[in-house]
Formats: structure tokens, C-alpha cells, sequence
């Protein structure tokens, strides 16, 4: 049974514990506010600073200063609350969220979201099987300790993610069988040249490169169908245009990022549709959305990689606290950053054959089991969510919303509340009576 | 270009939908204009309860014929509608409401509607979930859930192959023969019936229909945990209330094992925004009935908008206009009447013998001041 | 179904939980999504039937959903094991 707790009052409310939301909170704390990080996951790091089984605070193996922010957050006053995931926005300036079975009211004078982003699942057949997984999703599982040392693992979609994992997954034992990038070499080449441009990504390069310089890495290539009957046993890939199916224990999968948005689009964030059709909240340049003392950094303004999320968050989190001057001094740097991010996406855009590879019989939405061919047979969104259910399950339309506007052009509708599913308690807010009801 | 239909219908909801079939059907050549998605108003809003009320002799006329018509239709209804004919159990908290389940009794049971007095045990055997002090209640089998949009769906793709056309936009005049839509498509009619539920006013100005608010929350997934949609014996008092916000316990297992939980009541809020306050009312309400619903996943809120008329009955009708007729009000039993509406509505255009009186539904009480309520 | 898996050698922070009846020994820190995986079974099976796992592990998906001490449709991916945990695939 789920108790309401005490409300918590905070100058400055953090939503999401990765590199964003730690920079922020730590900035805005260090500026003397009174600074509290609300985070689901059991510990600090979000996905790409994800705590390793065993160790204590975020992975290091990304670089990008991850000790060092870790260090900052703990050495300051912000108080963090792990494992609260939040749902609803019942009253001005306050955030209702859930952990376990408790719900609690959390207040603010200035909110930054720094929600992150998640992986961009396309269906192809068999992409249901289990131990079908995100590319970021192996990653926490193996940081969540699944065993794979020995295992065949193929890694499949599109994005730096990709590289930065396989090298997470040898330096854990894994045979990386081979990584499948759906971008070509020409679209890749000068983003690698820019690479060069730039010492603090060279760096970065290097170090993945030369974890994974084994392990072939194709590019033009993506995965056609997973096989095997109660979890994937092999996977056809397309290779530069040759089938070749491959033996897998597992086959990791995912095709870039997807903003986070619906917590600020739920708080009344305007959000626009830029890059390749993404949904991004607006910000101007302290990070300060269209909703009175709402700030917003890192992915969710637009999927810019690790370096300008700490920064947006480092921004935001001066802003906030009042510091708009010290916050100005960095906008020169997110302002070449951002030119960075710019050429990422563009370097990695989803190629029109990504849309061939469901075929009818595919399931798109995974919560309802409703495959592509009974969705297709509506003009939008709305109607298919209606007719087929498609979109109403407990994911909300996270996983397949983002793989039917890339299939079919379709835009998700507006965001209610909850947010995520919580329990039916923890959407009321009075104590539960067990006075039956014919004693009032 | 202007087009010509014996029958142009108002909205695709259940009851615009049911009754282009019916239209259709009888060989008529039937257009239905659809601003959005068949079945996306009210009809994707509310419970899919098929319930007989017995509010008022004419609501149990119709809510009664309707579902015999739900019935005898059930067969053929594809699985996309979930139809279930879990019966309902309304629910007495007290020795007060007991005695009044009793009264009920006599009535369905002068009519022949097959329902049966549970006592306490009874009732906790039937639905375990349900707080054991509760004094009993009145289990009526025959009653029925589905899933409204589908049913919508399902009704208009019939109509299509009985010719029938479905036309997307938004009307701005439907008057005298004639109506108009957003994009300046024209379309001649015989007969033009507005089904456009909680605005048809917008379309036909002065009918007495207002917007009532309701919530409703759906579960996750937990099969077994509710046999029988569940609505408390004070839903009546709420359903009736004129004013005054209300909630009422008023829960339905769907085929999926989802739990739909309502219900509420409000005027004056036009806001499609999400009432939290009422919604913990209903939430309380419903937990002190059945405990354990507070420890289950809600995946979404929703709210939408009843067709509310003064006497709680729909209008099923001709207006002054001769080539107007109404199909609207049906306040929350529009999933229910929806058959019987449009069986009503081709007696009418067809001047022939009705199988329950028509007339205290007509529009005309309104003006004349004459409800049978 | 396949035979439950011991992960060898025995963990130096070993938690005993249990999976639909099957007892299994993991490392402190592991999620329940990895020990359901450990122990080789599916978390869930979909509404057509299917069996699934993790998609996304960070809490999205829901496809790592089960029933964690009584408590349907937890998401596995975001709970860390707890000693004596009764853990049953839904």
C-alpha cells in the first residue's frame, strides 16, 4: 500500500542523474542554491555514465570526465534522491514522482530536465527475440552484471554508441563478432575528419579504436532478420549489399537516440521538430525553456553527444541559480559544440532502406503485439492507436511512437499524465481509508 | 461539385456509425462526414458498457431493447471489439442499498431480464476483491463490455459494403437538405441526422445537449482480479445529479485483463485537461469498494466529454427542419442504445412500426416541456 | 524452459533470490532483468505468446516487466537484487 510522504522543497529541482543532470546540479549547488537530483535508475550516471557492477559512482571507461564530475557532485550540498521515477505535474512548481510503492510531492523554484535520451528501436523480423537488445541496453546489462564473457555478440544499427560498446563489451570478455553501421563510408568520412580537427575527440577515437581495432566494422550494413526460436540464435545482416547470416549469442541493436521530451512537453515545453524530424524542447541560450523557471540540457534540446550535455547542464545549472553571467562565459564553447553535434547527425542520418526491413507480419508495437501490416492500413497515428491499440501500452508509445514516425511519417499526440505508469495510489494524494464505504 | 444522398449522418461515432449500417442496409445511399477518426469522440472516451438502467421506464425500454440487439449481434462482432459478456454486479454497501436491490429485482424481473440477488458471501465469492463488509448486490449476467472504437470501425466498414460513403472534414452547416463542410464540399441529402454527440449543438443550435465531464483510468494487465463490471448503487445519484460534480464507483474487466476504472461527472469544464482532484475522488471512491485497486499499475488518464440532456434520455428524432433528424444525448449510455437509436431512427425515416414506443425520445418533448423521466 | 544457470564460480558478494521457484545465487549489484537472464528465461511473455526480454534496460521498454514480492509488472531493468527476493516471470 503506498503512503504519500512529506512534500520536498528545493531552489533548484534536477530531473535525470547523467552527465547533464550532475553538471547542473553541481554548478547550481556550488552557486549556493539548494539543489536536489531526482533520478530513476538505482545510481548516478544515467546511460552512458552508468554505474559498473561492483564499483562505486559512474563508469569511467567513457572519459569525458566522469570522475571528475562525480567527485564535484558528491563534494557539494545537492541532495540526491535515486530511484524516483517522475509521472505527473499536479500543481505549479511541484513534480509528483514514485519509488517502489511510495509516491512523493516534490517542489521547486527553478526545474531543469536533463532526461536524457533513449535508443531509436527499428523492428526488423525477429527482433522480438530475447536477447535482442538496445546497443546502450547490453551495455547496462553487462554493468548490471550479465556474464559475457565467451558469448558471440554482434552489434548492429547506427551511431558513435556503436564503437563505444563493443569496446565496453571485449574489455568485459565478449566476442565482438562484427559491427553492422547503416551509414556509409562517405557519410562517415567527414565527420572522421572533423575528428582529426578536434584533440579531445581524437582522444576519444583513439581509445575506441584501438579496443576494438579486431573487430570489423562495416559500414553501408544493417541487420535483415534475427533468428531462432525461444531467444536469437543467429542474425542475417546485410553487408555492402551481400546477405551473410551470422552466429550470435546475442545481437545488440539500435539506430542512434531519441530525445526524452515528454516531461517537458507534459510541463508545457514548446518542443519543434528540427534534425531529421526530432522532436527537441526549445531553449534559448541559458537553457531556459518557454515554461516560466523550466530549464532544459543536454539531449533532450537535441541530440548532441556527452561534452555539450555537461555543458548545457553546467549552463543551466548557473542560470538557474542565478549566475547568468558566469553561465554566458561558456556560450562560446557550446556554441562550437553544437556545430559538432550538427555534423554527428548529419553523418549518421537512417537511410530510406531502414523503412523496407518490417515486413507485414513484424510486430511494431511490442506492448500490444500489433504488427506493421494491421498499422499501415490506417492514414495516422491517432487512428492506428485507436483501431489497434498500438501506442496504449505501458511503454506509451516510446518504442514503437519513435519506430512509426521514422516507418510511416506518423507524429505521436500529446503527452497526459502519468507520465509512466504508477500505481493507482500514487496518483491520489489523501491516505487510504479501509473504513468501508457505508461508514461515511 | 454538390453530391446527392438520401441519408447524410452527422459523425462516426457508435451512434452515427450504427445507424449508417441500419441506413444502409435498408438500401438507402448513406453518407457520414467524420472530422477526425470513426469512433475517436466520445465513443473512444467512455467505458463500453452495455448496461440496462432502470432509471426511468423509458431508459429501461431502451437500454433493454438495445441490448438484446447486442446480443443477437454478438456473433458476428470481429475480436478487435473485445465484446465479453461479463454481466454486472451493482454493488449494495449497506442494509439500505440492499433493500433497494430487492426493488430493482422486481423490476427486471417483471420484464424478464434474467438477474439474481447476491448476499454478502455470494458477493465476495464473486468478486474476491471487493471489501467483505460490503451487504450484497445484483447480479445482472447478460450485460456486456467492448472496446468502442473498434465497434464504431467494425459498423462503418459494414456500411461501406453496403455502399455507404465516409467522408473526412468538419461540417460547418447542416440544414434544410443541406450540408456544408469546412472545404466547401456540398452535399444534398433527403435526410441529414446529426450524431455528433457532446457538440451537436455547434451544428443544430438550441437542442438541449451539454458537455458532461468524465475520467477514466486504465490498468496494466492482471487477469483474474475482476469477473463483472462493478458499479455502485449510488452511480444513479451521481448520473443524476444536475450540478454538482460527482464520482461513483464504476469499475469494468476488460478482455485483456485490464481494469478500467471511472466514473465522473462534471459540468461546466469544457478543459479536455485532466482533473486531478477529481480524480483522486474517484480513485478513493473506488478503493474504499475494492481495496487492493490502489496497489495496481495505471498505464493512462483520459477524460471526455457525455452528450447530457435535462431528462437524462437521448434525442432520437425529426426536428422542425423535416430533413433533420437528431441521434444525439445519450449521456453515458451512447455505447449501450447505439442499436436501438438506429433501429428507432429507420422507423422513423421509414414510417414503420417501432419495437418500444418512440416517443419519449423525440425532440419535440423538449420544446413541449413533456419528459418521461 | 530451459535449466536454471549457476553462474561459476560463486560470487564474492553472493544475494539468493529466487526465480519461479528456481533459487540462484547472484552478485551484489545485479539487476533483477540480469538474473533473470542468468538464470535463462525469459521475464515475460507477450500477449501473442511470445517470450521476451530486455530491450531497452533502461527503463522504457517494459518489456523486462515481472513480478517482483508480490508486486506485478515491476520493471527489472531498474531494481537491484535484494536477499531472499521472489521473483516470477509474468
Amino acid at each position: 500500500m503506498t503512503e504519500s510522504i512529506q512534500p520536498k522543497h528545493f531552489q533548484t529541482l534536477v530531473v535525470g542523474a547523467g552527465p547533464a543532470g550532475i553538471a547542473a546540479a553541481t554548478s547550481a549547488a556550488e552557486a549556493g542554491s539548494r539543489v536536489g537530483l531526482l533520478d530513476d535508475n538505482p545510481d548516478l550516471g544515467g546511460q552512458i555514465w552508468r554505474t559498473q557492477l561492483g564499483k562505486s559512482g559512474p563508469d569511467v571507461s567513457h572519459g569525458g570526465g566522469a570522475e571528475h564530475w562525480r567527485n564535484r557532485l558528491l563534494a557539494s550540498s545537492v541532495t540526491r534522491l535515486q530511484g524516483w521515477s517522475v509521472f505527473d505535474h499536479p500543481e505549479p512548481q511541484t513534480l509528483r514522482a514514485e519509488r517502489h510503492e511510495t509516491a512523493a510531492d516534490f517542489t521547486y523554484d527553478q526545474l531543469i530536465l536533463a532526461t536524457g535520451a533513449r535508443e531509436r528501436f527499428l523492428p526488423f523480423p525477429g527482433w522480438t527475440l530475447p536477447n535482442v537488445m538496445g546497443v546502450g541496453a547490453i551495455q547496462a546489462m553487462v554493468k548490471g552484471g550479465l556474464p559475457v564473457r565467451g558469448k558471440r555478440i554482434v552489434i548492429a544499427g547506427s551511431g558513435p554508441l556503436l564503437l563505444a560498446v563493443a569496446a565496453t563489451l571485449q574489455t568485459a570478455g565478449a566476442v565482438v563478432v562484427c559491427i553492422a553501421e547503416q551509414a556509409s563510408l562517405a557519410s562517415l568520412a567527414p565527420f572522421a575528419l572533423s575528428l582529426i580537427t578536434d584533440p579531445a575527440k581524437i582522444l576519444q577515437g583513439l581509445r575506441y579504436k584501438a579496443a576494438t581495432i579486431d573487430v570489423p566494422f562495416h559500414t553501408s550494413s544493417w541487420p535483415l532478420e534475427a533468428r531462432g526460436t525461444d531467444r536469437v540464435t543467429s542474425v542475417l545482416l546485410s553487408l555492402h549489399g551481400r546477405t551473410e547470416e551470422i552466429r550470435c549469442d546475442y545481437l545488440a541493436c539500435a539506430f542512434h537516440l531519441v530525445p526524452n521530451t515528454e516531461l517537458p512537453a507534459l510541463l508545457g515545453c514548446r518542443i519543434e521538430h528540427g534534425v531529421a524530424a526530432q522532436a527537441a524542447v526549445v531553449i534559448d541560450e541559458l537553457q531556459r525553456t518557454s515554461a516560466p523557471n523550466i530549464f532544459c540540457a543536454g539531449e533532450p534540446t537535441g541530440i548532441g553527444g556527452l561534452e555539450l550535455s555537461l555543458l548545457e547542464g553546467e549552463i543551466a545549472g548557473l542560470a538557474a541559480a542565478g549566475q547568468s553571467d558566469k553561465a554566458r562565459r561558456l556560450l562560446p564553447k557550446r556554441k562550437s559544440m553544437s556545430r559538432f553535434a550538427a555534423r554527428l547527425a548529419k553523418a549518421f542520418t537512417l537511410r530510406s532502406e531502414l523503412k523496407t526491413l518490417p515486413t507485414d507480419a513484424t510486430i511494431v508495437c511490442r506492448c500490444e503485439d500489433v504488427t506493421f501490416g494491421r498499422l499501415r492500413s490506417h492514414p495516422s497515428w491517432r487512428a492506428a492507436k485507436l483501431h489497434t491499440r498500438c501506442g496504449m501500452g505501458p511503454c506509451q508509445g516510446r518504442v514503437c511512437g519513435a519506430a512509426t514516425s521514422f516507418l510511416l511519417g506518423w507524429n505521436a499526440d500529446s503527452v497526459r499524465p502519468p507520465m509512466f505508469p504508477a500505481l493507482i495510489s500514487s496518483l491520489t494524494s489523501t491516505e487510504k481509508s479501509t473504513a468501508p464505504p457505508n461508514s461515511d | 461539385m454538390i453530391q446527392t444522398c438520401d441519408v447524410v449522418i452527422l459523425g462516426c461515432g457508435i451512434v452515427g456509425s450504427a445507424c449508417a449500417l441500419e441506413c444502409a442496409r435498408a438500401g438507402m445511399k448513406v453518407a457520414v462526414i467524420e472530422q477526425d477518426t470513426p469512433g475517436s469522440g466520445s465513443t473512444a472516451a467512455g467505458m463500453g458498457h452495455i448496461v440496462i438502467m432502470d432509471d426511468s421506464p423509458a431508459q429501461f425500454a431502451l437500454t433493454s431493447y438495445s441490448r438484446s440487439l447486442w446480443s443477437q449481434l454478438a456473433p458476428e462482432l470481429p475480436l478487435s471489439v473485445e465484446y465479453h459478456a461479463c454481466g454486472t454486479i451493482w454493488v449494495a454497501a449497506d442494509s439500505e442499498e440492499r433493500d433497494e436491490v430487492h426493488r430493482k429485482l422486481a423490476t427486471y424481473t417483471a420484464s424478464g431480464v434474467p438477474a439474481e440477488v447476491l448476499d454478502s458471501a455470494a458477493l465476495r465469492e464473486a468478486e474476491p476483491n471487493l471489501h467483505h463488509s460490503l451487504a450484497g448486490g445484483l447480479r445482472i449476467p447478460d450485460d456486456a463490455v467492448l472496446y468502442p472504437p473498434t465497434a464504431a470501425g467494425y459498423f462503418m466498414n459494414q456500411a461501406l459494403r453496403h455502399s455507404a460513403r465516409l467522408i473526412y472534414g468538419r461540417c460547418v452547416s447542416a440544414a434544410r437538405g443541406e450540408v456544408v463542410l469546412e472545404d466547401g464540399t456540398r452535399l444534398h441529402a433527403n435526410i441529414i441526422v446529426n450524431a455528433t454527440g457532446a457538440v451537436s449543438p455547434e451544428l443544430t443550435p438550441g437542442i438541449l445537449v451539454k458537455k458532461r465531464k468524465g475520467h477514466l483510468i486504465i490498468t496494466d494487465r492482471y487477469p483474474g482480479f475482476l469477473n463483472h463490471q462493478l458499479v455502485e448503487l449510488g452511480y444513479l445519484k451521481s448520473a443524476h445529479s444536475s450540478t454538482a460534480d460527482s464520482v461513483a464507483f464504476n469499475v469494468q474487466p476488460r478482455k485483456t485483463g485490464q481494469i478500467l476504472i471511472g466514473s465522473s461527472r462534471q459540468f461546466d469544464d469544457e478543459s479536455s485537461i485532466v482533473d486531478h482532484a477529481i480524480v483522486a475522488a474517484m480513485i478513493d471512491r473506488a478503493a474504499l469498494y475494492m481495496p487492493t485497486i490502489a496497489s495496481l499499475s495505471a498505464l493512462r488518464i483520459w477524460s471526455g466529454f457525455r452528450a447530457a440532456t435535462p431528462d437524462k434520455l437521448p434525442l432520437i428524432g425529426p426536428t422542425e427542419d423535416p430533413t433533420l433528424f437528431l441521434a444525439t444525448g445519450h449521456e453515458g449510455l451512447g455505447i449501450t442504445t447505439s442499436l436501438a437509436t438506429a433501429r428507432l431512427l429507420l422507423d422513423h425515416l421509414l414510417r414503420r412500426p417501432s419495437a418500444i414506443p418512440l416517443e419519449p425520445y423525440l425532440p419535440s418533448r423538449m420544446a413541449m416541456g413533456v419528459t418521461h423521466a | 524452459m530451459p535449466e536454471p544457470i549457476q553462474p561459476e564460480p560463486t560470487p564474492p558478494n553472493p544475494i539468493r533470490i529466487t526465480i519461479d521457484h528456481h533459487p540462484l545465487t547472484v552478485e551484489a549489484g545485479s539487476t533483477v532483468a540480469v538474473a533473470i537472464a542468468i538464470a535463462g528465461l525469459p521475464c515475460r511473455t507477450s500477449v501473442t505468446g511470445e517470450p521476451r526480454g530486455p530491450l531497452c534496460a533502461m527503463g522504457i521498454c517494459f518489456e523486462c516487466r515481472a513480478t517482483v514480492n508480490g508486486v506485478a509488472h515491476r520493471r527489472t531493468c531498474q531494481l537491484l537484487c535484494e536477499p531472499g527476493m521472489e521473483i516470477f516471470t509474468q
